[in-house]
């Protein structure tokens, strides 16, 4: 019972931490139309960059909540500016290339920086240790707070989305370009924004991250591929579907990682391929298939 | 005229890349080698991104697992390379067909990341099955013992090897140019132009993307069967995303609309990779801003752009 209880939490755990990093890599995709394959590379920026602030400027994990996704989202409209605005009319198939160009230059220079070694963050004081949630089932502190950042995630954006002018400007954005303009809505301004904002919700991932996982050069790889798997079984675009995909993700990490320790690591796949066969567009599509 | 010119410098070229072994030294064959091997792998690459219009970012596999199964055909069977090669082209073409199935499905977004996630999935099999790939250490200590139909060389000798890739290499090239050339390729181009039309026409663009996608995979894998004897090892990072990357490189740097610029671009990745890496560490970061800014700017490659100048003046 207890085993089946923490395989439940372990996938809430991961579920919540990977919907922080597919959703915004699904609103980029929704306003720029671009998936942003760099976009692990951001989650991995924010986590380094996190290990900076704490263990080397010696930064309390509070404040570095705050700062280290600014930071990132700044290094994102610099991106936008310097790469991305030259391919914004082309075929999606420039975007693509794009992104991965800066994947490979993000991921690079974190080598260039940092090292290729592992890198360690201590939780911070009142969320290290382990709490008893009940009989015979203690969980440690600071995943329930993980937890907790994915459900405000959740909430905000929700909050964001459906009951703020600047969500619904980033939503017309998102429908119809063309006309979001001429309704004078600065278009250009909402895709840098959309594309900062993206990325501060991966770092925001990475911060909150980097205490719970180990920060080497390969983190970003991981996640990405995780994101598309969510995005996937999701469907791309789609809000739901990507907190859906990412529970499911989490589950199978969860309880795979736990009862089929042999095979896990392909559980995903073999996921993914399932929701590809029965429902291309995702779980959550309407019917129509391609 | 100018047709005439570009022939000449082809038959030149062609002279060159025959007596390399006997007027360059060792250093040379080597990363002639190397520029074949991978100039095969880019222009198979092509065939799916050039020619079809989708962008696979987890072709990395294909040339992986092709490697993998000559090495180990090598170590435990000590089969000739020939038949070697002859399975690892039917592993890629297996691998190709299962993940195309599942990639060509939707759109080309769709199909960048399945590939980059199924390719990845591949890499982390051939990393974590310890008991069957051998892990991050790879499958090394085998020895080439002979090529196979009777054929009696020394393939131990760099310069005779060199020759072997060059006839196989030249062999598979001239294949996937008759396929460009086909009205299957032709059918191609039309999907990358523009794939609505093409199904208004009746065809089944699915079907014609994983048949390309299929191939592709199968003369990846050769490229990455023909890698083995050279290294002497096959191990993971042949499967790894970053592998993956070179072909993409490789058919941007030279130019993915014409049949050879694959192959240019993968003498100049060559050349460049070992210019640089003598120069820095940070190869990727130089490759990264290379290939954005030939995005941002030379979309048509290095040999497609002069061409494409070359050719409208006259």
């Amino acid at each position: 019972m207890s085993g089946i209880v923490l395989a439940l939490l372990n996938s809430l755990d991961i579920g919540l931490l990977l919907f922080i990093i597919a959703v915004g890599l699904n609103i980029v995709f929704g306003v720029l139309n671009v998936i942003n394959f760099a976009h692990g590379a951001l989650y991995m920026f924010g986590a380094y960059i996190a290990y900076s602030c704490i263990a080397v400027l010696g930064l309390s994990f509070w404040l570095t909540l705050v700062v280290a996704p600014i930071l990132v989202a700044a290094l994102a409209v610099i991106i936008d500016r310097v790469m991305l605005r030259f391919i914004y009319d082309r075929e999606v198939t420039d975007s693509l290339l794009l992104t991965f160009g800066l994947l490979l230059i993000l991921n690079e220079s974190v080598r260039q920086i940092w090292g290729t070694g592992i890198h360690v963050v201590e939780p911070p004081a009142g969320l290290e240790g382990s709490i008893t949630l009940f009989s015979g089932v203690t969980y440690p502190t600071y995943s329930l707070f993980v937890m907790l950042v994915g459900l405000l995630v959740l909430v905000g954006l929700w909050y964001l989305f459906n009951h703020t002018r600047t969500g619904r400007v980033m939503r017309a954005a998102a429908l119809d370009h063309d006309m979001a303009q001429v309704l004078c809505i600065n278009t250009r301004l909402v895709v840098t924004g959309a594309f900062a904002f993206g990325a501060w919700l991966a770092a925001v991932g990475g911060v909150v991250a980097a205490p719970m996982r180990a920060i080497d050069p390969g983190m970003g790889d991981k996640i990405i591929i995780e994101s598309f798997i969510v995005v996937v079984i999701g469907g791309l675009g789609n809000f739901p579907g990507t907190l859906l995909g990412a529970i499911i993700l989490g589950l199978l990490h969860g309880f795979g990682g736990r009862y089929l320790p042999g095979i896990h690591l392909v559980l995903p796949f073999i996921g993914m391929a399932v929701v590809l066969l029965i429902k291309p567009r995702g779980l959550l599509s309407k019917g129509a298939t391609s | 005229m100018k047709k005439f010119l570009l022939l000449v410098v082809a038959v030149l070229v062609v002279i060159g890349l025959v007596i390399l072994p006997w007027v360059a030294p060792y250093f040379y064959i080597f990363i002639g080698i190397e520029i074949l091997i991978l100039g095969l792998f880019a222009v198979s690459f092509n065939l799916i991104f050039g020619y079809t219009g989708m962008l696979s970012f987890g072709h990395a596999a294909f040339f992986g697992i092709g490697a993998y199964a000559t090495a180990m055909l090598l170590k435990w069977l000590a089969w000739p390379l020939l038949a070697c090669l002859l399975v690892a082209i039917v592993m890629g073409v297996l691998l190709a067909l299962i993940i195309g199935y599942l990639s060509v499905r939707l759109d080309e977004v769709y199909f960048a990341m399945l590939t980059l996630a199924f390719g990845m999935m591949v890499f982390a099999v051939v990393h974590q099955w310890r008991s069957v790939t051998n892990g991050s250490d790879g499958i090394s200590g085998f020895q080439v013992k002979s090529l196979g139909l009777g054929i009696d060389v020394m393939l131990a000798n760099p310069a005779v090897y060199y020759h072997v890739v060059l006839v196989i290499v030249a062999l598979a090239l001239a294949v996937l140019y008759l396929i460009c050339r086909s009205s299957f390729g032709l059918i191609l181009k039309a999907i990358q132009q523009n794939p609505e039309r093409v199904a208004f026409c009746g065809l089944n663009i699915r079907h014609y993307r994983l048949a390309a996608f299929t191939i592709s995979g199968g003369f990846s894998a050769l490229a990455g069967g023909l890698m083995v004897p050279f290294l002497r090892i096959a191990s993971p990072e042949l499967a790894h995303w970053t592998m993956s990357a070179e072909p993409v490189l490789m058919s941007i740097l030279g130019g993915a609309g014409y049949f050879l610029g694959p192959l240019f671009g993968a003498g100049v990745f060559v050349l460049l990779k070992t210019v640089i890496t003598t120069y820095t560490e940070a190869w990727m970061l130089v490759l990264g801003i290379i290939l954005s800014i030939m995005v941002m700017f030379f979309r048509r490659g290095l040999l497609g752009t002069f061409l494409d100048r070359w050719l409208e003046k006259s």
